[in-house]
């Protein structure tokens, strides 16, 4: 099984040096691609593998790129944005490749740069990864040394600029047009579409936000190419993917498998199934803002179009395991305390609704739950539905409670009718 | 007022986005790095100094979690109240901490050396249940481990 995001990476948590990186091939993709290549070519190649944005939303990388204009006269200033704000629940992936490969990401942040002509690009890294900040910020200097930053790149005649810049902590800052506020000094509020980033991004100009393991992906499809890339998945999404497991498993971690593995073949044969004393119930598949999959459910392949079907999606491919000893109105509770908190309070349903919702889940789980306030909790789930909302963040804030009202009815209805959480004594 | 060095510093920051104000939000961390938080009066000075209304300015430092508006303690404990914190049992650590200095979520010692604040999941979830203290990430933490840890910060 072939593992390109990972096989350099050192067991014992240390990163990964830039002889060793060099000596291993890496950063040759970059002659190849700033001499050899067009950036059309480039944006073609990336198209072709199907890489799919490892964010959450999992659009197709290549096809962000080509909404650019290739007209580099008639909008010189275009930006690249590392969107590495990572903090989305129970997700952990970015932080690995960031501390531990930061020069794979760097040479992916050339190639997309030079795929869409920038020549100034910005790593927005959330403010909790102090390690990344520091890896990231040596490395950076590491590669302007050796020549594959800053002017004249190689002596291909292309510039470029990475910056990094630090957050100060707010879930709206990974929402791609709060990110761009963020990034201009402003309140991290998401901004009306169209028009799109790829129009009008950072500072008005053209820009392009990708994920962190999204770019990291960039320079091994260069390198082997797309049919290479595609090859890596069970299933026709291209290559692999960083899963993570948390919960109460033997042996929580994060793992690079094709993408498209089963989720029980995650949890149970590299997370190591669950702890002694702890039974499987239930799973969000990609951070908080999925929507659970029950144990029966769990030989689904771990990709985007597959956890469709189960009305539930890939997000960040980092699993949250329920067991039987938590209580899952405490879970979704948990959930949606963070989602009211980070609301950025620019629309209302989202504004008013989340904290209303997050209220009546705390009566519940305390005993003082009604049966009508069921009905409340599913009308929020139409009230913040997509559509109804300025951006993704209520929306997604109600896929764990509406799939978890149906699964996990008859434990609401538990707390309501005993008048207590019957997970505490 | 803002002390040369800090006004150096933010003007240093400000050269790298096309117009000042874009510094913003690197000035109030500048000014924070310093003072450990942000005054109304460091609202306006940085305001007075990047051209922006000071409603602004305090717009931006209310919203961001990180930027403190109220005093602080010399140190800061961020224990993870996230998702994957909670199975794992933040709720033991927290309680243990609280008691042990005295004081909740969002209050800070009478001698002023910790403040304690949760902070959402800190993207360490396979080694929850996680804390920061000032910038120091402490995790698969344990009710023994705790005493010895809170001994560093002084
Ligand atoms: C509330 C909210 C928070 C988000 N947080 C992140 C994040 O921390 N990191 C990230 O890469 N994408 C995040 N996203 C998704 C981004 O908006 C965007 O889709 C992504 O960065 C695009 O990169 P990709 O195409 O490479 O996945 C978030 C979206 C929403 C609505
Ligand atoms: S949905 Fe929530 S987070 Fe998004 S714009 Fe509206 S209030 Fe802000």
């Amino acid at each position: 099984m072939e593992k390109p995001l990972t096989k350099h990476i050192m067991q014992d948590g240390s990163q990964l040096e830039l002889k060793n990186y060099v000596q291993a091939g890496g950063y040759l993709v970059i002659h190849k691609v700033l001499k050899k290549m067009s950036p059309a070519d480039v944006i073609n190649e990336v198209k072709a593998a199907n890489l799919l944005g490892r964010g959450g939303a999992g659009f197709s990388a290549g096809v962000k790129w080509s909404f650019i204009t290739a007209d580099k006269e008639a909008e010189p200033i275009r930006y690249l944005v590392c969107n590495a704000d990572e903090m989305e629940p129970g997700t952990f992936k970015d932080r690995l490749l960031m501390e531990q490969h930061p020069h794979q990401l760097i040479a992916g942040m050339i190639i997309t740069s030079y795929a869409i002509q920038a020549n100034k690009a910005y790593i927005f890294l959330r403010w909790a990864y102090k390690k990344s900040e520091t890896v990231l910020r040596k490395a950076i200097a590491q590669a302007y040394e050796a020549g594959y930053l800053g002017k004249n790149i190689l002596g291909s005649g292309y510039d470029l600029d990475l910056y990094v810049h630090t957050s100060a902590g707010r879930y709206m800052c990974g929402e791609e047009t709060g990110l761009l506020n963020a990034l201009e000094g402003k309140r991290a509020i998401p901004r009306d579409k169209p028009p799109f980033p790829a129009i009008s991004g950072l500072f008005g100009k053209p820009t392009v936000v990708n994920n962190v393991e999204t770019l990291s992906n960039v320079p091994h499809i260069l390198e082997n190419g797309a049919g290479w890339f595609k090859s890596l998945s069970l299933t026709g999404e291209g290559g692999t993917k960083l899963y993570g497991v948390s919960g109460r498993v033997k042996n929580p971690g994060l793992w690079e498998l094709p993408l498209g593995t089963p989720m029980r073949e995650i949890i149970e044969n590299y997370a190591g199934g669950m702890t002694n004393g702890y039974k499987l119930r239930a799973a969000l598949p990609g951070g908080a803002s999925t929507d659970f999959i029950m144990e029966s459910q769990m030989d689904v392949a771990m990709d985007f179009a597959s956890l469709v079907p189960l009305k539930s999606r890939l997000g960040t491919g980092t699993i949250i395991v329920l067991d039987d000893k938590t209580c899952p109105v405490a879970f979704i509770h948990n959930l949606e305390k963070f989602f009211a908190l980070e609301s950025c309070g620019w629309c209302t349903p989202c504004r008013e609704g989340l904290p209303w919702v997050e209220k009546i889940l705390k009566s519940i789980e305390e005993g003082n739950g009604k049966e009508s306030d069921l009905e409340i909790l599913k009308f929020h789930t139409h009230y913040c539905a997509p559509g109804h909302t300025f951006c993704a963040h209520a929306p997604g804030a109600m896929e764990p409670l509406q799939s978890g009202l149906i699964y996990f009815h008859d434990d609401f209805i538990r707390h309501i009718n005993e008048k207590h959480c019957p997970w505490r004594s | 007022m803002l002390t040369e060095k800090e006004k150096y510093e933010i003007l240093d920051e400000a050269k790298l986005y096309p117009y000042p104000s874009a510094a913003c939000l690197d000035a109030l961390k500048i000014v924070q790095h310093r003072r450990g938080w942000i005054t109304d009066e460091s609202v306006s000075d940085i305001a007075a100094l990047l051209s922006l209304s000071t409603e602004h300015v305090d717009g931006v430092a209310t919203f961001y979690s990180r930027i403190y508006r109220h005093e602080v303690g010399r140190h800061v404990i961020l224990i993870c109240d996230g998702i994957s914190c909670m199975i794992m049992g933040y709720e033991p650590v927290y309680e243990y901490i609280a008691e042990k200095l005295g004081i909740r979520f969002g209050e800070t010692t009478s001698d002023k050396r910790f403040t304690l604040l949760p902070v959402s999941c800190l993207g360490d979830c396979d080694h929850a249940p996680s804390m920061m203290i000032n910038n120091d990430l402490y995790n698969d933490l344990t009710l023994e481990k705790i005493d010895h840890l809170l001994e560093k910060y002084v």
